[in-house]
């Protein structure tokens, strides 16, 4: 690779060809602050905050100058730190500042580097303000352009790496601001509430619905049973919230913490993970045996059906018809465990913390119902609940590790990696092998399907078939394995999970900066997180849940049976890209 | 949320429909062709309500939202159709010290629309102008070119009430 160096700071830096001064800024160890920038996706030169000084006094933006041999480069003269000050006071000038109540505050790009470059005057160039609308149309989330600085990172994630595209740039000049076509908003579009956007805002423009006050109010009602239940990637994620590494696994501190906030049962959405993989390895296999649809495609992600039901609805039939390890989990309390406990199911609260924001559209999605009442009542992302346990000054950091409770607390490693891309892939093929070989499986680490990439795929021998598996994760990537298949290419199996990683990239997660996005796989180091948890579990296989063995003796009989297709099984709809509700 | 549709119902006819489709069809491959496109669509249309741009996104599978941003960033495009009647308002600044923001405003009162939009029926559009060369005349209108000049606010209706 051809090579080229300059200075920078007065250190020299041998870089690639074609890299940008940011690029090469970042090989010297020299950090230089970015705001709109997002590696590969956004590098617009839009926000002007990475600003750097070259030799001949010309001042550039950083992120998308190319680096030269010889040049020379400052990136923190005084007329920089000048430069990105006034920047800042710019941005302010069109920003609703109430950052003592932004749900943003204290993580909030804007305002760190507002601390850090001294911008001691906000209001210095205060003036008219762009008109702007609050859009809480959708079912998941928030859009407050008062606070949108035009970053663009929210467009770039939604066209690029969901393939989706309903935000984007409208009017021009000051009267800019992002939204949907003809004003409408984001819930009278084909959004598929992935909540990808909320990941990358850099200040509170973007957040999720909140629910924890009416949670509050439920554990704090006597006359409600509040039932919690947690997915696999929360416990990977939370912990960032109080200052822990990303990647941190937090299991016992997270069951500590919802003790403490006074749920009646801490339960894991691990136990119907399991249960999934049950009646969905069921579904494959009855598939296969029975000339059914194939290939057969997951159902976990509502970010995934959204999009499924959007944008492929030709794909529908190939839908697993199990309903997602939420739903499964409500029906279950409100049914077998109701009944197990003498709890009148109508008191039950069921209350899911999610690394998702899809999840709070998903309960309200039809035929989620399945002991005929909503499966789950609030479904809360990672992020609310690291704000309950904050508001009931819970220290995090210093509960001891506790376990689940009985018997929905109960899951095996093959559902912990339910929150990594290719995780429900991995145990799903742990249960149907066995089921089909009726003998152990050797190695039962599938690491073929493991990993960050968008599009994973392997062969399985399973009972004499060479089993084709495929593994997508981000619907831009599904995008792209749906058209292989629609183009005549043969799987037996699909897995898709609407965000790039899988959950633990969720749109629910604990936001990380920009600067972090940009330089380290939190997809990776998350999910090395679960399946550690994974490795160290005594039950690896879902169909050895001991519970779940318990459930379908005492009370579903066989997966698949009419009873759980009553509870645990769904069906879609068919819907076209721009239909749009007025 | 509501959604800012078009003042006037679509009229659009299956001929126009078919044209747009069939310059879509041989336009759509080439990159950078959404600008020509769109350019083709009000060149058919007049304007582009969302039932054209509607009908770009499903031909081109380009997000409607792409499409929107372009259309509402270009002078050159418009949302709203032109009526039969097109009205001009000069608001340059001999015609607006002699008052022609009130006939403005007088217009837009009697048609229940703002500058920019077209009755629903189709018959008047309102648009302001930065002076027509007639400051002599001030406060001066045109409609469909022909110039009303010296204006009143109590003139207005008689003027309407001709076409």
């Amino acid at each position: 690779m051809e090579t080229i160096k300059l200075k920078i700071d007065g250190i020299e830096v041998e870089c690639p060809k074609g890299s940008t001064i940011l690029a090469a800024a970042r090989l010297a160890n020299i950090e230089i602050p970015t705001l709109c920038f997002l590696k590969d996706i956004n590098e617009i030169g839009a926000c002007r905050i990475c600003v750097v000084e070259l030799s001949n006094g010309r001042v550039v933006t950083s992120c998308v100058y190319p680096a030269e041999d010889g040049m020379e480069v400052y990136t923190r003269s005084p007329r920089i730190l000048e430069y990105r000050k006034k920047t800042l006071q710019l941005l302010l000038s069109n920003h609703r500042r109430e950052c003592l109540s932004c749900v943003r505050s204290g993580h909030c790009e804007l305002q760190e580097l507002c601390q850090q470059m001294g911008v001691d005057d906000e209001a210095k160039y205060d003036g008219v303000k762009t008109p702007s609308t609050l859009d809480d149309s959708a079912p998941h989330m928030v859009r407050d352009n008062s606070k949108c600085i035009l970053c663009r990172r929210c467009v770039a994630v939604c066209e690029k790496n969901q393939a989706v595209g309903v935000i984007g740039a409208n009017e021009r000049g000051f009267r800019t601001f992002i939204g949907s076509a003809f004003e409408m908003g984001l819930g009278d579009t084909s959004c598929i509430n992935c909540g990808q956007c909320i990941n990358v805002c850099p200040t509170g423009a973007l957040y999720e619905k909140d629910f924890t006050d009416e949670v509050f109010a439920a554990i704090n009602d006597p006359e409600k049973y509040v039932v919690v239940q947690t997915a696999p990637a929360v416990r990977a994620s939370l912990g960032e919230a109080f200052g822990l590494p990303i990647g941190t696994d937090v299991e016992g501190k997270m069951a500590a913490a919802l003790r403490r906030l006074g749920f009646d049962k801490v339960f894991d959405t691990n136990f119907s993970a399991d249960l999934t993989i049950m009646e969905e390895g069921t579904e494959f296999i009855q598939r296969v045996q029975n000339g059914g649809k194939l290939p057969l495609i997951t159902s976990c992600s509502p970010g995934w059906i959204n999009y499924c039901e959007h944008y492929y609805p030709e794909f529908l039939d190939n839908l697993s018809s199990c309903k997602s390890p939420q739903q499964m989990f409500g029906a279950i309390t409100k049914s077998y465990f109701a009944e197990k406990m003498g709890i009148d199911k109508e008191k039950i609260v069921c209350v899911s913390i999610m690394p998702c924001t899809a999840k709070k559209g998903e309960l309200k999605r039809d035929d989620q119902a399945g002991a005929g009442l909503p499966d789950v009542d609030f479904s809360l992302t990672t992020r609310e609940l690291a704000r309950m346990i904050k508001k009931a000054r819970i220290n995090f950091l210093d509960l001891p590790d506790e376990g689940f409770d009985d018997p929905l607390g109960e899951g095996t490693g093959a559902a912990v990696i339910f929150g990594a891309t290719g995780g429900v892939m991995e145990a799903a093929l742990r249960t149907v092998y066995e089921i089909l070989e009726k003998k152990p499986l050797g190695d039962i680490n599938l690491t073929a399907v493991r990993g960050t990439e968008g599009i994973k795929e392997a062969t399985v021998k399973v009972a004499g078939i060479d089993v084709k598996v495929a593994v997508a994760s981000g619907t831009a990537n599904a995008k792209i394995l749906l058209d292989r298949v629609k183009a005549g290419e043969q799987f037996h199996f699909i897995e898709i999970m609407g965000c790039p990683g899988g959950c633990v990239n969720g749109g629910g997660q604990i936001q990380q900066p920009g600067y972090v996005r940009n330089n380290v796989d939190i997809r990776a180091l998350r999910a090395k997180a679960l399946y550690e948890n994974d490795a160290n579990r005594p039950l690896r296989k879902s169909h050895e849940n001991p519970e779940v063995q318990k459930l379908y003796k005492e009370y579903l009989g066989e997966p698949g049976s009419h009873k759980a297709h009553e509870l645990l099984h769904t069906t879609y709809k068919a819907h076209k890209i721009n239909e749009f509700k007025f | 949320m509501a959604c800012k549709k078009c003042s006037v119902p679509f009229k659009g006819t299956p001929e126009q429909e078919k044209e747009l489709k069939a310059a879509i069809a041989a336009m759509k491959d080439e990159p950078g062709s959404l600008m020509p496109i769109i350019q083709k669509a009000q060149e058919i249309y007049g304007y582009l309500p969302i039932e054209v741009q509607t009908m770009i996104s499903d031909e081109t599978g380009v997000p409607i939202e792409r499409i929107y941003g372009i259309a509402t960033f270009y002078a050159q495009f418009t949302l709203e159709p032109k009526g039969q009647y097109q009205i001009s308002v000069c608001l340059g600044t001999a015609c607006y010290v002699k008052g022609s923001s009130l006939v403005l405003d007088k217009i837009t009162e009697i048609l229940g629309i703002q500058p920019g939009q077209c009755t629903p029926d189709g018959k008047f559009s309102l648009d302001s102008c930065r002076c027509v060369g007639a400051c002599g005349l001030a406060p001066v209108m045109m409609i469909n070119g022909e110039v009303y000049g010296r204006l009143t606010v109590d003139q207005v209706p008689g003027i309407l009430a001709k076409y």
